[in-house]
């Protein structure tokens, strides 16, 4: 039996979803697709399917936050962004889709019906970025305490914890250090 | 041991105080809680190994449940999930029991001030004794190991009630 020939990923879903790419980019050997967020279900779906891209492994979900504390994302759409790592065990190749969320509601639909592998991942980004993610069964946080308020991994949560300690401060701040006295 | 003494040369027989012949039954064979969270761990297990014996000095083996154990060695990071966790093995320790936290980390969360980490284990758990490094070698560990056996060979009976 021979495998089918493998298509190129950019030209193929512009061929099929023209509507859905907003744009293509290649750095390096790696292909990014920019997707819109309300159509990321059906790309996800096809590139899954589609004998000859056939990408059918989960790598990662990860997010980024473009927030700049003086305003403005460059010339991005939104201010987070959510990407998905696929890989093509068949014919052995990558490729990351892309989509922008803004910042009010930063809402997208979650794709564990086409890779079961997304659960874990989606959890995370939750628990971390604060991305929502439409139709995950189990909204609950991963690395975080349950009870943790704030999505540590954005950009204008605190990077520290307390302030440094020195001499001149130590007493005053043993003072609201809790201790445990048992 | 200073109020040891011996009667009659050849006897056989022994008189001290009630409080250094308990101090030294509880130095003499302390078992540790089999915990190691970090890359103090690794120290903990060389110190525990052959070369540097740390069966010399009681701790002839680690308890996997803590109520069986005496001693607790933080060794490693303790992160925010892990806080609930180390207080309810602590609570379910037997008196009496003693905590040494390892390292910088367990100290006071060494060279991660963020989120994650609990700032210092003794948020957590009363500590008595603290061992500095990142990781502390294992002669440092022996050192703060034979600094909480004097601190135990201070206690007296009459503090005991409280």
């Amino acid at each position: 039996m021979s495998i089918p020939t493998a298509l190129d990923p950019a030209a193929a879903i512009q061929s099929a979803m023209p509507d859905a790419v907003l744009a293509v980019e290649e750095f390096r050997g790696e292909t990014t697709i920019i997707v819109t967020p309300d159509q990321i279900n059906e790309v996800a779906r096809y590139f899954r399917d589609t004998p000859g891209l056939v990408y059918n492994f989960l790598s990662d979900i990860s997010a980024v936050d473009y927030y700049e504390p003086y305003g403005g994302y460059g010339d991005r759409p939104g201010r987070f962004a959510v990407c998905y790592h696929l890989l093509s065990m068949l014919y052995r190749r990558r490729l990351r889709l892309k989509v922008y969320l803004p910042e009010e509601n930063p809402v997208v639909d979650s794709v564990i019906e086409v890779w079961p592998g997304a659960d874990w991942f989606e959890r995370e980004t939750w628990d971390l970025m604060g991305i929502e993610f439409r139709g995950h069964p189990d909204k609950r946080r991963l690395m975080m305490p349950d009870d943790w308020e704030g999505h540590p991994l954005r950009r204008d949560y605190p990077l520290g914890y307390e302030t440094v300690m020195f001499s001149f401060n130590a007493d005053e701040k043993m003072k609201y250090k809790p201790f445990a006295k048992d | 041991m200073g109020l040891v003494s011996s009667k009659l040369g050849n006897l056989g027989v022994v008189t001290t105080t009630l409080d250094e012949a308990v101090n030294w039954a509880r130095t003499g064979a302390m078992w540790p809680l089999l915990f190691g969270l970090a890359c103090c761990a690794i120290e903990m297990m060389s110190t525990q190994a052959s070369h540097y014996d740390m069966s010399r000095f009681g701790m002839e083996l680690n308890r996997a449940s803590p109520r069986q154990s005496d001693l607790i060695i933080i060794a490693g990071r303790v992160s925010r999930k892990m806080a609930p966790v180390i207080r309810q093995l602590y609570d379910q320790m037997a008196a009496p029991k003693w905590v040494i936290a390892m390292g910088d980390c367990a100290s006071c969360s060494g060279v991660y001030n963020n989120y994650a980490l609990v700032q210092g284990v003794d948020e957590v758990i009363p500590v008595d004794v603290y061992v500095a490094g990142c990781p502390p070698r294992p002669e440092q560990l022996i050192h703060g190991i034979l600094t909480l056996h004097e601190k135990i060979r201070s206690d007296r009976i009459a503090e005991w009630a409280k």
